[in-house]
């Protein structure tokens, strides 16, 4: 038994070690508490900014601990919206849309969640595949090639028809995702990225991020540990892609290209690809940007006048948002930092 | 034997438009370890030139798209990659992204993103008869285009003080400083080399289609991107090789694969791009002075 001043110490040296992952959950399950007494339409663009923060986080576990950047997250979100599409529509439907499916997964009518993790999971896969190769690439070249995983994902995808349909959408999806699915999602997705970061593989990888020959020199193994960020990350990204899936019941190829990088990408930058803070404040912050972009796209009435900017500007303004971010605070709003226990005893 | 012989005189015809491309990127990474997603966009940009000019003189349209490409790719370094000459690799290759993307929504938000027909020289369509073999002209000129601008920037490397000093700066840009090479005026000119061989590009393209879209210098670029790594970032020799390889394998399985399978063709180049990387992480021809001696 340790004294009570020990005991103590601990407590508070572990609410410290937690403070961020408890502060970030908090945040955003107040965001979604505001949120339910919201008109619908609110409801649901909350709902999107839910799933987007899902995505974010998935896309920081690999960018944030590796510091290298991923366009291919995009692509595993493809993959888990497809996975769990097949594997929880309806069979009749299926026999409508994909006559050509293979019988098992023409049968299937699995839970949503059973479809949810296998998702996941098969994104987790097809990330362990492809980052074999990749992940011993270094830094740059691995990005570009991330952004080759997410082109062939892309083409794959979009002219399988005997699987997905190709270019014609998938419909008929049960839409099960609401605010609270979207929120479980959302904290789980906080928590996993928050424990993995404490882990000492995790830690490993960050010392790689700092400075790659020192973490070599020291008996860091950059490739593995790049690895399991990458599946992780790969997980993560798979769920957000069936949580997109299931909000709009729809899948379409389209959905999961460069316009959804670009929005996740430039997130996560805004936010500050360091840290987990970061990552959130990221979704969080441009969630907010671009309704009020959005409002301003319809236009503001003043008495019979429409005043409205053509539609488009808001790409173009978050396109410059995160140009301004990297030339003149490149760790981001959040700076690399996580949030501190406001009241650190002395 | 006819079929044989178009078929590969198609496949260099692409491969060099890649290897212009690839080159065009490659330049610039030689001189700053930028990665420019904003090239897809110099080839666009000179794209709309030619359309916004459409009906004037060849010559005018064809200078043009040049001074467009070579404004913008100037204009870009100065805004946004100077600011960043000292970061690292992946911030200079975010900021790329950003520039690609704010040029490209730009773009839309002005002419819309419907693709727009454009019937540029049209007189390359023809099939002409070489030693009894029907062959299109444009492919012809492709090649001959290729060759012509990769031995005039071959020459500049070699013969020129400021290609001399673009090769030094590319080896070791700190020690070129120190020896009086101008880091401004050497990145200046790699920027403007890289818009010229982006208009290039964006002509040969544009005649090829028949139309001009917003997102067509990023499609070009992404693949030929592939095609630096694969070939050995930072090595010039290597870019225009990988470049070459990629588009060239892309035309060929389009005539071996059965046709189901031709609509995948892309996804078995990145295949092979894969195993080709499993065994040379660094490249084909991996380029020297590249890793950070400590």
């Amino acid at each position: 038994m340790p004294p009570p001043a020990a005991s103590n110490a601990r407590w508070s040296g572990l609410l410290l070690r937690l403070w961020p992952l408890v502060a970030l959950i908090a945040i955003v399950v107040a965001i979604v508490l505001c949120a339910s007494f919201a008109p619908v339409v609110l409801q649901r663009r909350t709902t999107q900014g839910l799933i987007n923060l899902v995505a974010v986080v998935g896309l920081y576990v690999f960018v944030g601990n590796s510091g290298v950047l991923s366009f291919g997250n995009v692509a595993f979100m493809a993959v888990g919206a497809y996975v769990s599409a097949l594997l929880t529509m309806k069979a009749t439907a299926k026999s409508v849309f994909l006559p050509d499916l293979p019988a098992v997964i023409a049968h299937a009518e699995w839970p949503s969640l059973a479809g949810a993790l296998a998702g996941g999971g098969v994104a987790a896969l097809f990330a362990l595949v492809v980052g074999w190769p990749l992940m011993r690439l270094s830094g740059v070249s691995a990005s570009i090639a991330t952004f080759a995983v997410l082109v062939v994902a892309y083409i794959v995808l979009g002219n399988w028809t005997a699987m997905t349909g190709g270019q014609s959408s998938l419909m008929g999806l049960p839409a099960y995702v609401d605010l609270w699915t979207a929120l479980g999602w959302a904290v789980a997705a906080i928590v996993i990225a928050f424990a993995y970061q404490e882990t000492r593989s995790a830690l490993q990888l960050r010392a790689s991020r700092e400075d790659e020959a020192a973490a070599q020199a020291s008996g860091v193994d950059v490739v593995v540990h790049r690895l399991i960020a990458f599946v992780i990350s790969a997980f993560l990204s798979g769920i957000a892609g069936v949580l997109l899936a299931h909000f709009l019941g729809i899948v379409r190829v389209e959905n999961f290209y460069l316009d959804l990088t670009f929005l996740i990408v430039a997130m996560l930058i805004i936010g500050g690809r360091g840290s987990l803070t970061g990552a959130v404040a990221g979704a969080l912050v441009i969630a907010v940007l671009t309704e009020l972009l959005r409002q301003i796209e319809i236009g503001v009435q003043i008495g019979k006048m429409t005043i409205g900017a053509p539609a488009g500007v808001g790409d173009v303004i978050l396109a410059l948002i995160m140009l301004l971010i990297i030339l003149f605070r490149p760790n981001g709003l959040a700076g690399g930092r996580e949030l501190t226990w406001p009241f650190r005893p002395r | 034997m006819e079929r044989l012989v178009q078929t590969l005189v198609d496949a260099v015809s692409v491969g060099s438009l890649y290897a212009l491309t690839a080159l065009g990127i490659g330049l610039i990474f030689g001189v700053m370890r930028l990665i420019n997603f904003a090239h897809g966009e110099l080839i666009t940009f000179a794209a709309y030139t030619l359309l916004a000019l459409f009906g004037l003189p060849v010559p005018l349209m064809l200078f043009g798209a040049i001074a467009v490409a070579v404004a913008l790719a100037l204009v870009t370094e100065r805004a946004a990659f100077r600011p960043l000459r000292n970061a690292d690799p992946t911030t200079l290759l975010i900021s790329s992204f950003a520039v690609s993307f704010f040029l490209q929504k730009l773009l839309i938000l002005v002419v819309g993103s419907r693709l727009k027909g454009l019937d540029f020289l049209p007189a390359l369509g023809r099939q002409i008869e070489l030693l009894g073999i029907r062959l299109q002209l444009l492919q012809i000129a492709t090649i001959l285009v290729s060759a012509i601008l990769l031995v005039a920037l071959t020459w500049f490397l070699r013969a020129t003080r400021l290609g001399l000093q673009m090769r030094a700066a590319a080896e070791d840009f700190r020690m070129a400083r120190v020896l009086g090479v101008r880091a401004n005026r050497v990145i200046a000119m790699a920027f403007a080399l890289s818009g010229i061989l982006a208009a290039a590009v964006s002509c040969l393209i544009v005649v090829q289609t028949g139309v001009v879209q917003p997102r067509m210098g990023l499609q070009l670029v992404v693949i030929a991107f592939v095609g630096t790594v694969i070939g050995g970032l930072g090595s010039l020799t290597g870019a225009a090789l990988g470049g070459f390889l990629v588009g060239a394998t892309s035309i060929l399985l389009q005539a071996l694969l059965p046709p189901d399978l031709r609509v995948f063709r892309e996804a078995f180049v990145f295949v092979a791009v894969a195993l080709v990387l499993l065994f040379r992480p660094q490249g084909l021809i991996p380029a020297r002075g590249l890793k950070e001696r400590i």
